[in-house]
């Protein structure tokens, strides 16, 4: 953190200084390491055997806060009786179907719930949050044991599923001795508790795994067994890489997304009106029951007077989506040669993105590509410089893409919000203006826009109503003609379509077609048309409760600062302690009351019990924290939304010298995503061609593929050369020499890079043997934009294209390779140069391309 | 303790002695103040190379006439088997000196390695030292646990199944960051050795050189007792930190303290800093946390680093591991001052001699 988020790690450090324990688990030890009180080595891609490991430590202790986990989590409630999980089924969960590669998941349910239809299939992509939340659920026949005895209770059920993640397996799997392992379960749960609470804080060390969710939801587990959701100081926190790309999910550019995470509609039969895409009629709990409003108010900002009740509001215009069709699946299209034209916008997949190789050999498929960038990078420069154009195999004359390099405005350069990693808005104005022809997104977006409406206005033709009813009436300013970024903003707001009144909340939205709004989540970021994003008051930070600072910047939902802080109360509304109070029940003003705005209904009594049959937000009681969710508790065991599993299990990566040590027969998650190409191999677990686990790594003197650090000679020459951190033993063994050249290798490349032999590298013990990690950053690309800024190979050349089933997200933390002494022989990437594979027949643009199918290729 | 009277070049009303106090044990080596200086002050990269030196994340290696805050990365590593044999018969001569007596200091947190230490190759015996993790795998290797020559078994790769990881683990010791800045000293040696006046002391107290007076004559490099101020190769001229003079004349703190993210860099009336940085050493070891101490600051009159450092640090190491030397002071005053003093006493001694002499001798003028 301290590397890769400086400015918020200064948080850290004043929390270290007020006397916190900083524990740093990570395979480097980097400059986080240097300030934490612990640092804990653990290789690689294990981190679901650590948390696991904990998880039993604080179950057979019974350490856990045992009136939180009864009251505010599932951990009472019953699952069906045809649920089994791996150790009895050697590694699967109950309702593996090995001919598609995918889970049935209805034996994974509540005893007693109907389960939606759509989680009983075989998805592709993110899980509609009725099966996220379990908001369609039909709860009158669901059982708990408060007791927690119950064999079939989640709380049993987790305790068997973690029972073999002893210390001695935990030291096996991940190398971590039980010295050490005792060491911070003890002080996780000496700091959890009423009077005091632990953070965790994450980052890409663990999404990036054909695993990332479950290893997220391990940590879930952990920190609920702890009580330390809800509350102050305590809580997961998912740092985000980029000054806003919290904002980039939240009003998304993800394929399987509208904004506020309303999932986007599928092709499939049972969702093809707006009723059944926002559940109407199906008696949801919780506060997804406001669903039609959110989606309704969403699709009137875009299309204005042309949505209505008769048309549902437009929604069978909006684009649905029948697979996978993200990143990877659509360079893969590309690369077969069945996608015409490709926008890449603040993004270089040719240096940044996983299998960088097969990146640039797509790119090559393109018929046109547009490259939006604050400089010339690899991607616009594919078809002229490249290993792949420097070994030949490429030439220049051959590829017949048309390239638009089109030059943007950098931050100072524009106005608008960042949304940073606590969901916190903060408005920026524009500073300079920029240089030439330099836009913002905004800018580009805008005229396109407009220019497009253009080409396509009067139509009557029904796959152009989307284009000729698409509200679009910005005002621009300036000389540039420059979009107004706060219209924007109110339209994101949301307001009364017929007064123009800007909506205080999402509490305000309507399914009448009255209201519309860009992102229900952000709706009140406007409230008293005042642009509550703007606000610097960090306010009387010594005063009770200070620390919150409500009044700096807008955080969503609602400027809530903590989710679910509910639960920083008891069952009868108290704060489990004085001195860890956040929101609690006023009985005096009958209402929630304290330093946060209440994540809860502001007058719903602590004492108040949801009958059975009640419905929407009725149907939860006063002491269920967690209202999103359909029971109103916290998920131990997730019955439902995951594609992988209800209980984080540990698997090794795709790419592993080592076999599952709790499961042999499973080496790696059954449902991770990975695409079975010649173009895309990967060798076998324990292949001793490539004995080595390789991580990467960030920077502080770098950002992400370079362009914004490799062409700056302030910061070029902080780091000037790309490196690759081993551990002195190893070295020794490759006769590497410190500050020499070294080769890394893959199944699919082969890199070279400086040596940095350290100590801080360790060898770490796994199964009984010495295991050697290396350590890669991957800032380095073959280009830079003049002679003072550095050039290097790119570690992405040497990954293979795989993904986490649930979010699709690489596995590039942990894969297998080997070293050797000196620089590289060829190219990077002529291992597979020529080696294509086109899957099936040749695909149309308007067909899907095997690879966004719901199947394993 | 406030500074001595010196000699300001100007006089602004209200002015008073302003300087850094840069604390080590919040720093993060993120190096937001090397690039934040450069940027306000449009300095030139000195250029991109990877730098000599063991497995370092420093590239720029040191302060320099266009780089005026560094970084420095104190890596714990232990030396090498060939290191230690040189260090060991170094020792057992009777030379290599010893642990500085820093006045201020408290006894440095990791003395000098003893000759047993370093001849039990990789024991990690010494206080805080790293393990040295091939020694130690020779070690496991050639079956000896203890004292064995630091050369092992050295024939081909060791045999690393007997090495114990855990113990590598616990012997992990510290990786240290350090931002080094020019110390604005009280003394300063460049300052005295300036023939054009380019130096000269501010309103705030500060060093401050302007380049269009200097003549490049290149005085100052020798004269600074911590290898501060330099020419640039291309301009000729000498170059180093301002306090951001600039800056502080409009009423704002230097660069590099404003984008420190952890305050390390602290800015502020000299005075304050140093009761600042007393309270610091005191609440560490009140934690527990021993051999903290304050480098160029609080010391006994006569004690001092160069009369006292106008920016100066807390350590928890040597000053020697930072590259500073444990005693300094401005050359001219040192020698010139004394050599002056001692030539003119002498020339009055010899006046006084001579017209003694004179009125002895009974001849009338």
């Amino acid at each position: 953190m301290a590397e890769a988020h400086p400015v918020g790690f200064r948080w850290v450090m004043k929390a270290k200084e007020r006397g916190a324990t900083i524990i740093h688990v990570d395979p480097r030890y980097s400059r986080t390491s240097a300030m934490a009180d612990m640092h804990v080595p653990i290789r690689a891609g294990s981190d679901i055997a650590f948390l696991g490991g904990i998880i039993r430590h604080i179950l057979e202790t019974e350490s856990y806060f045992k009136e939180y986990v009864v009251n505010y989590t599932n951990a009472a409630t019953i699952i069906n009786e045809d649920f089994q999980g791996p150790e009895e089924l050697d590694g699967y969960f109950s309702g593996w179907d090995s001919e598609h590669q995918a889970y049935d998941r209805s034996s994974w349910m509540y005893e007693g719930v109907e389960l939606a239809e759509s989680a009983k299939m075989r998805e592709t992509a993110t899980q509609a949050f009725a099966e996220k939340t379990g908001a369609g659920m039909k709860v009158e026949h669901m059982r708990s044991d408060e007791t927690l005895e119950d064999p079939r209770c989640v709380f049993q059920v987790l305790k068997r599923h973690y029972a073999r993640y002893t210390p001695e397996m935990v030291e096996r799997v991940t190398g971590i001795p039980p010295e050490t392992f005792h060491k911070v379960a003890d002080a996780l749960i000496r700091n959890s508790g009423r009077e005091r609470t632990s953070a965790l804080c994450y980052a890409v060390g663990w999404t990036h795994h054909t695993s990332g969710v479950q290893i997220i939801r391990a940590s879930a587990i952990m920190q609920l067994l702890l009580g330390n959701m809800g509350r102050p100081g305590g809580g997961i926190l998912a740092l985000r890489g980029h000054a806003s790309i919290q904002g980039s999910t939240d009003i998304p550019t993800l394929y399987d997304l509208l904004p506020g995470y309303l999932h986007m509609p599928r092709t499939r039969a049972e969702a093809q009106s707006l009723d059944k895409y926002a559940g109407r009629g199906r008696g949801t709990r919780g506060w997804w029951s406001h669903f039609d409003k959110y989606i309704i108010s969403l699709l009137k900002a875009w299309y204005g007077e042309g949505a209505t009740e008769e048309n549902e509001y437009g929604f069978q215009h909006l684009p649905k989506i029948s697979g996978n069709h993200s990143h990877f699946p659509t360079m893969l299209r590309a690369l077969d040669g069945a996608l015409d034209g490709l926008f890449v916008m603040g993004q270089n997949p040719a240096v940044g993105s996983q299998h960088a190789g097969l990146q640039r050999r797509a790119l090559a498929g393109l018929k046109w590509l547009v490259v939006r960038d604050l400089a010339d990078l690899e991607t616009a420069r594919f078809w002229k410089d490249s290993p792949e154009v420097r070994s030949g195999e490429m030439k220049t004359e051959d590829i017949q893409t048309e390239v638009f390099l089109m030059p943007a405005a950098s931050h100072v350069e524009k106005e608008g919000t960042f949304t940073n990693t606590q969901r916190l808005l903060q408005w920026h104005d524009k500073a300079l203006a920029s240089p030439g022809d330099a836009r913002s997104e905004l800018w580009f977006m805008h005229h396109l826009a407009k220019r497009v409406k253009a080409r396509y206005e009067g139509s009557t033709d029904k796959k152009d109503w989307p284009i000729v009813n698409l509200r679009w009436d910005y005002p621009e300013h300036g000389e540039t003609a420059e979009p107004d970024a706060e219209s924007v903003l109110r339209e994101i707001n949301g307001y009364n379509i017929e007064t123009g009144e800007l909506l205080s909340g999402f509490v305000d939205l309507a399914n009448d077609g009255s209201t519309a709004c860009g992102a229900w989540i952000y709706s009140g970021s406007f409230a008293d048309g005042v642009n509550q994003t703007r606000r610097r008051d960090a306010g009387d930070l010594e005063a009770p409760g200070g620390w919150v600072s409500p009044e700096w910047g807008w955080a969503w939902p609602a400027n809530r600062r903590q989710l679910y802080n509910r639960a920083s109360a008891d069952p009868a509304g108290n704060p489990w302690s004085e001195r860890k109070k956040l929101v609690w029940w006023s009985e005096e003003e009958e209402k929630w009351t304290g330093w946060d705005v209440p994540d809860f209904p502001a007058t719903k009594r602590p004492d108040y019990r949801a009958p059975d049959d009640a419905e929407g937000m009725d149907a939860i009681s006063g002491d269920d924290p967690f209202i999103m969710m359909g029971d109103g508790r916290a998920w131990l065991y997730s019955p439902s939304g995951l594609l992988d599993a209800p209980l984080p299990t540990h698997y090794e990566p795709i790419e592993s010298p080592f076999t599952n040590a709790l499961y042999p027969n499973v080496e790696s998650n059954p449902v991770g995503l990975t695409w079975k190409r010649a173009d895309n191999p990967y060798n076998a677990s324990g292949d001793p061609r490539y004995p080595l686990v390789a991580t990467t790594f960030r920077l502080t003197e770098h950002h992400t593929a370079g362009t914004m650090s490799r062409n700056l000679p302030w910061l070029a020459e902080l780091q000037p050369e790309m490196f690759a951190e081993i551990d002195p033993i190893l070295a020794r063994e490759r006769g590497i020499e410190d500050g020499g050249w070294m080769t890394i290798l893959t199944e699919r490349a082969e890199i070279e890079a400086r040596a940095s032999v350290t100590d801080r590298m360790r060898p770490l013990r796994i199964d009984g043997q010495l295991s050697h990690q290396v350590a890669l950053p991957w800032h380095w690309g073959s280009f830079a934009t003049s002679d003072a800024g550095v050039t290097g190979d790119a570690t992405n050349d040497l990954i293979v294209l795989s993904g986490d089933a649930n979010t699709s997200i690489q596995e590039s933390k942990a894969f297998s390779c080997d070293v050797r002494p000196g620089r590289r022989r060829e190219q990077s990437t002529a291992k597979l140069a020529g080696v294509r594979e086109t899957d099936g027949k040749p695909t149309s643009p308007g067909r899907d391309h095997i690879a966004e199918r719901p199947l394993k290729a | 303790m406030s500074a001595p009277v010196l000699d300001l070049a100007v006089d602004t009303p209200g002015a008073e002695r302003m300087g850094f106090f840069t604390d080590t044990t919040v720093c993060i080596g993120c190096k937001a103040c090397e690039v934040a200086c450069k940027q306000w002050n449009d300095l030139p990269a000195d250029g991109a190379a990877w730098a000599k030196g063991p497995s370092t994340y420093d590239h720029t290696e040191s302060l320099s006439a266009s780089t005026w805050r560094h970084v420095r990365f104190v890596e714990r590593l232990a030396p090498s088997p060939e290191d230690r044999v040189a260090a060991r018969d170094i020792l057992a001569a009777g030379g290599g000196g010893g642990v500085p007596d820093i006045p201020a200091a408290r006894g440095g947190a990791a003395p000098m390695p003893s000759v047993e230490a370093l001849g039990g190759a990789g024991a990690g015996a010494g206080a805080g030292e790293m393990p040295d993790l091939v020694s130690m795998a020779e070690r496991a290797s050639s079956g000896s646990a203890t004292n064995g020559g630091p050369g092992g078994d050295r024939g081909g790769p060791p045999n690393a199944e007997g090495f114990d990881v855990r113990q590598a683990v616990e012997n992990m010791d510290r990786w240290i960051f350090m931002s080094d800045v020019c110390k604005h000293c009280t003394n300063a040696g460049c300052l005295d050795a300036c023939p054009t006046g380019a130096l000269i002391r501010t309103e705030f107290h500060t060093v401050l050189l302007q380049p269009d007076v200097c003549n490049g004559c290149g005085y100052c490099i020798p004269a600074c007792p911590f290898g501060v101020v330099d020419r640039d190769a291309l301009d000729g001229r000498a170059g180093k930190c301002t306090l951001c003079y600039d800056r502080l004349r409009d009423g704002m703190e230097p660069a590099c303290a404003k984008a420190c993210p952890t305050d390390s860099i602290q800015f502020g009336p000299y005075d304050e800093l140093v009761d600042r940085a007393r309270g610091r050493v005191i609440e560490l070891e009140r934690r527990g946390f021993d051999g903290a101490y304050l480098y160029g600051a609080g010391d006994e009159p006569g004690q001092e680093l160069a009369g006292g450092l106008g920016a100066f640090f807390l350590f928890t190491e040597p000053p020697e591991r930072f590259g500073l030397p444990a005693q300094a002071e401005s050359p001219i005053q040192e020698n010139v001052v004394p050599a002056t003093l001692a030539a003119v006493g002498a020339g009055v001694v010899a006046a006084a001699g001579v017209a003694v002499a004179f009125l002895a001798s009974g001849r009338k003028p």
